[in-house]
């Protein structure tokens, strides 16, 4: 059994305008010391996809379907359960570390909150505590940054202090939501390192959202690519980086910057915008956005075409998105 | 963001906004019908009729001079808008002024004004109000100009707030470039600009000046008798508690309506102004 | 900015205040110290300016201060004796620095009707306005914070706005109309207290603060009014920060985010406008006082201006405007307390 098996997941927010689906039967199964990685445009319902497992929607969103945790689902979960399980089996880490530090509390303070709720350390054990985990993030001078307040921290910093805090209880899953965004690209790479080198040391899984395919490619095992709220492909990366089968996959690969790339030439973009959540096509919602797409493609949403594998693509157009672009 | 109706039709859509310009209005009105027709007399004293409960003569009943109390609750409501009025006017022209000032000029003018608006929060309406009537003697006027003194360095901190934000703007600039001195630029594009922000504020400050008004004319600092208002009411009640409780009651209703009025309407005109702000509430 | 124009337009006392935003202040390059030192001067010279207008307004423009004190009728020789007694013959910037050099040592003049040291009364008269204001002081922002984190929780749900039309109300009332009230209620119809008055902490403990429970009452209904709508804007704005998601997410619970997280940061605009409306409730005491009968200081100010004694007064007057001052002071040290970004740190 899988360690975490999503089944027929929705997200629907009340909006004024009307019900929004922010995600739409989504699947997708995780084992245990698993990495995943969840990639899409802003918008596709990738954060929200993190913030259902932790069952931590806004007030006007509600779930569907099933979350399934060590047998579990979390879907139905009592929020008392739900409280067990969040920062316990499960932890998170966000993409803003400049607000997502409680400015009034020391880091050690907030480091050993999880630690003394859920493992019921006393104060000076959870502080030394604190103090290891500060060391394992690589914070220099752990023992006296223990004390520090969130603003006298770098950007870099706040993050490695988010991931000792979400390590903290040594969950089973780590769920990191665009961790490295807000930070210097060089301090991008370091946090990637040591999000790898802690997955791969502490045998827990990782899911790993972002909208960066580079970031993707290099870290996670397998790859669920989101737009308009469903997943248009997933499989194991190496197989959906070397097939492309979407031409939505295709799009954002031809869209990501590269190095070396001639300074004459333009960034390539897909044309188009993110289909309003609220007022989402009848059929594949790409179709609009789509060079490909026909008349088929705007009457239903496409179902996943098994690829091989474990790798699958919804579109109905995936033969002539072989063909190389005219 | 698309509105849908303009300015009116999202007037009445707006709680505040109704319930607020009702009571207001009803207080304005009063007043105004109050000067020419009362009732009975707000000040003829009737020995024989006092402390009458109320009746199809007397709606509210009479105090204990026999006074019509619905006739003084009426003229009092002129008092209180004069009194609202003209403190909330010399607030509010002297307060601009200062505030448009010390925006328009910056630097050591501007420092100046904030340290005295800083300084003058040491002494409040009611403190001002006492220091005045002890030199001055108590009366109407000397408690309108302890309210309106009161006024001044808010209307003057509000002003120069939003000014400062004004001034930094694109078109401040274009002015400027056009040769514009600052009185002008102060006069065509910066009072117009906040001139909402200052509308709201001073139906704000009315309503804390009637409050304080009440407060005053309770202590006797206030409107001095004959003249009705609705302050010393309430003093005057209190010493025949045992005997008639409601003359307590109906000029704090009065008051109370007068001062919820004024702020739902205050609150109404910024969810009006500023209608990105009343979605975010 | 939201919550700004929350508490700005909402009601006008803590609409005048807005202040530089401390963080802006310190952003602007000095440090912690120096920013409570430059509090310091400002405390200080507010506190010689309030001084400076007293004496002005009370001493200054009247032209002669015994004339006002005695009335027109005064016998000439009387005038001169009180002149002689209050030592107006001498040039009045002399006066003042006496005046200032015995407030400062706690000598202070003689009041005019009682025959007293002004000091004496005013010790007196403390013991019945401190405890006021202190009860006050804690009762609305107990209630304050109860209702705004209540109504915050419940956002836009019938507890919201309950609390809410209740804030309006609490504005609106004046707070001596509200005293009359609770003595009807609770004095002449029910009998529980009685309508005035204060037997002095001779007796002990009770009988003193049972006279002060509805004078307090009445006293903290507008302050817990404006507080509460204070405290539910702040909280509703904390409460969409990304830190408190982070606490959910480490398995808080709804309530305990809300006082651990929630609540601390919370406080700082609370604060603010607490210190602002602590002013009020001070002068408030003025007319509540004068509703109870009750032998405070405000009272005092006030039974002395309607017998003319100035140097109570002038005394009285001045030390409210200090308190006033200092209470602000106080505030701006409370915020270093709460938000560690204020406090000084060297690295």
């Amino acid at each position: 059994m899988a360690l975490l098996e999503v089944r027929d997941l929705s997200v629907e927010i009340a909006t004024s305008r009307g019900t929004g689906f922010a995600v739409r039967g989504l699947n997708f199964a995780l084992e245990r010391g698993q990495t995943l990685g969840i990639v899409g445009e802003s918008g596709c319902g990738k954060s929200m996809t993190a913030l259902a497992l932790m069952r931590l929607v806004p007030e006007n969103a509600r779930i569907g379907g099933a979350i399934l945790f060590d047998g579990e689902d979390l879907a139905q979960a009592d929020e008392a359960r739900l409280c067990q399980i969040r920062g316990n089996r499960i932890a998170m880490i966000f993409q803003e570390p400049m607000t997502s530090l409680n400015p009034v509390h020391t880091i050690g303070r907030q480091i050993a909150e999880p630690l003394m709720m859920h493992r019921g350390l006393d104060a000076a054990s959870a502080r030394a505590e604190a103090i290891r985990l500060l060391d394992r993030v690589g914070i220099p001078e752990a023992r006296r940054r223990v004390d520090s307040w969130p603003h006298q921290l770098s950007g870099g910093q706040r993050q490695r202090a988010m991931i000792a805090m979400a390590l903290s209880c040594g969950p089973d899953i780590l769920l990191a939501d665009e961790p490295t965004t807000a930070l210097d690209v060089t301090i991008q790479r370091q946090i990637l390192t040591l999000i790898g080198d802690l997955v791969r040391d502490s045998g827990m899984s990782l899911i790993l959202i972002s909208h960066d395919l580079g970031v993707i490619a290099e870290t996670v095992d397998s790859t669920v690519v989101m737009y308009g709220g469903m997943a248009v492909e997933s499989g194991p990366t190496a197989r959906v980086f070397a097939g492309l089968a979407h031409p939505y996959t295709q799009g954002l690969f031809a869209a990501r910057p590269q190095l070396g790339q001639g300074a004459g030439k333009r960034l390539a973009t897909i044309a188009g915008v993110v289909p309003d959540l609220v007022d989402l096509p009848a059929g594949c919602a790409f179709a609009g956005r789509c060079r490909l797409a026909v008349q088929a493609c705007r009457v239903a949403p496409p179902a996943p075409q098994d690829l091989g594998l474990g790798h699958s693509a919804a579109c109905l157009r995936l033969d002539a998105a072989r063909e190389p672009a005219a | 963001m698309t509105t849908s109706g303009g300015w009116l039709a999202r007037a009445l859509r707006s709680g505040n906004f109704l319930i607020g310009a009702a009571l207001s209005g009803t207080l304005a009105l009063t007043a105004l019908v109050s000067l020419f027709w009362t009732p009975k007399s707000a000040t003829a004293i009737s020995i024989p009729h006092r402390l009458t409960q109320p009746s199809g003569e007397f709606p509210l009943g009479t105090d204990h001079f026999g006074r019509d109390v619905l006739s003084m609750l009426m003229v009092g409501a002129q008092n209180s808008i004069l009194v609202g009025v003209v403190a909330v006017g010399i607030g509010a022209t002297l307060g601009i002024a200062l505030g448009a000032l010390a925006s328009a000029r910056r630097g050591w003018v501007e420092e100046v004004v904030m340290r005295l608006t800083d300084f003058s929060f040491a002494f409040p309406a009611i403190l001002s109000a006492i220091m005045l009537t002890a030199i001055l003697g108590p009366g109407t006027v000397n408690s309108i100009i302890a309210i309106g003194i009161f006024n001044i360095p808010l209307f003057a901190r509000v002003t120069r707030g939003s000014a400062n934000a004004i001034w930094a703007r694109e078109f401040i600039l274009a002015a400027r470039a056009a040769g514009k001195g600052a009185f002008r630029i102060t006069l065509e594009h910066v009072l117009p600009n906040i001139a909402s922000v200052l509308i709201v504020q001073a139906t704000i400050q009315f309503a804390l000046a009637i409050l304080a008004e009440a407060g005053l004319s309770y202590l006797g600092l206030g409107t001095q008798p004959p003249q009705p208002s609705w302050g010393r009411m309430l003093n005057e009640a209190q010493t025949m508690m045992f005997l008639a409780p409601r003359l307590a009651v109906f000029p704090g209703i009065a008051i109370a309506l007068a001062v919820l009025g004024l702020n739902l309407l205050g609150d109404g005109l910024r969810d009006l102004f500023d209608p990105k702000l009343a979605r975010k509430r | 900015m939201l919550l700004w124009t929350a508490i700005h337009g909402s009601h006008g006392i803590a609409a005048a205040i807005p202040r530089e935003p401390i963080a802006v202040q310190i952003a602007a390059g000095a440090g912690v110290s120096v920013f409570l030192f430059r509090r310091f001067l400002t405390f200080l010279g507010t506190l010689v300016g309030a001084s400076v207008v007293v004496f002005l307004v009370l001493e200054v423009l009247p032209g002669d201060p015994a004339l006002i004190m005695l009335g027109t009728e005064a016998q000439a020789d009387t005038l001169a004796a009180l002149r002689k007694k209050l030592g107006l013959e001498r040039p009045p910037l002399e006066r003042y620095f006496d005046w200032i050099g015995g407030l400062v040592t706690g000598s202070l003049g003689m009041s005019h009707t009682y025959s007293v040291p002004v000091a004496n009364l005013i010790l007196e008269r403390l013991q019945v306005t401190v405890p006021l204001a202190a009860m006050a002081i804690t009762l609305s922002t107990a209630l304050a914070l109860a209702l705004g984190l209540y109504a915050a929780a419940r956002h836009n749900r019938p507890g919201d706005y309950g609390v809410m039309a209740f804030a309006q109300l609490g504005i609106a009332i004046p707070g001596f109309w509200f005293a009359i009230l609770l003595v009807l209620l609770f004095a002449v119809v029910l009998g529980w207290f009685s309508a005035g008055g204060f037997p002095g902490w001779g007796d002990g403990f009770w009988p003193g603060f049972k006279s002060l429970i509805l004078p307090a009452s009445a006293l903290a209904l507008a302050q817990a009014a404006i507080l509460s709508r204070v405290t539910r804007s702040s909280v509703l704005e904390v409460m969409r920060e990304d830190y408190v998601r982070t606490a959910r997410a480490k398995g808080l619970t709804r309530r305990r985010t809300l006082i651990r997280h929630v609540l601390r940061n919370a406080l700082i605009p609370v604060v603010t406008i607490m210190g602002l409306q602590l002013s009020n409730l001070l002068t408030g005491t003025i007319i509540i006082e004068s509703v109870f009968h009750l032998p405070g200081l405000g009272r005092l100010v006030f039974q002395a201006i309607s017998q003319r004694d100035l140097p109570v007064v002038k005394d009285v007057v001045v030390l409210f405007a200090a308190m006033v001052v200092a209470i602000n002071f106080l505030v701006d040290m409370l915020y270093a307390a709460i938000d560690p970004r204020l406090r000084l740190h060297d690295d």
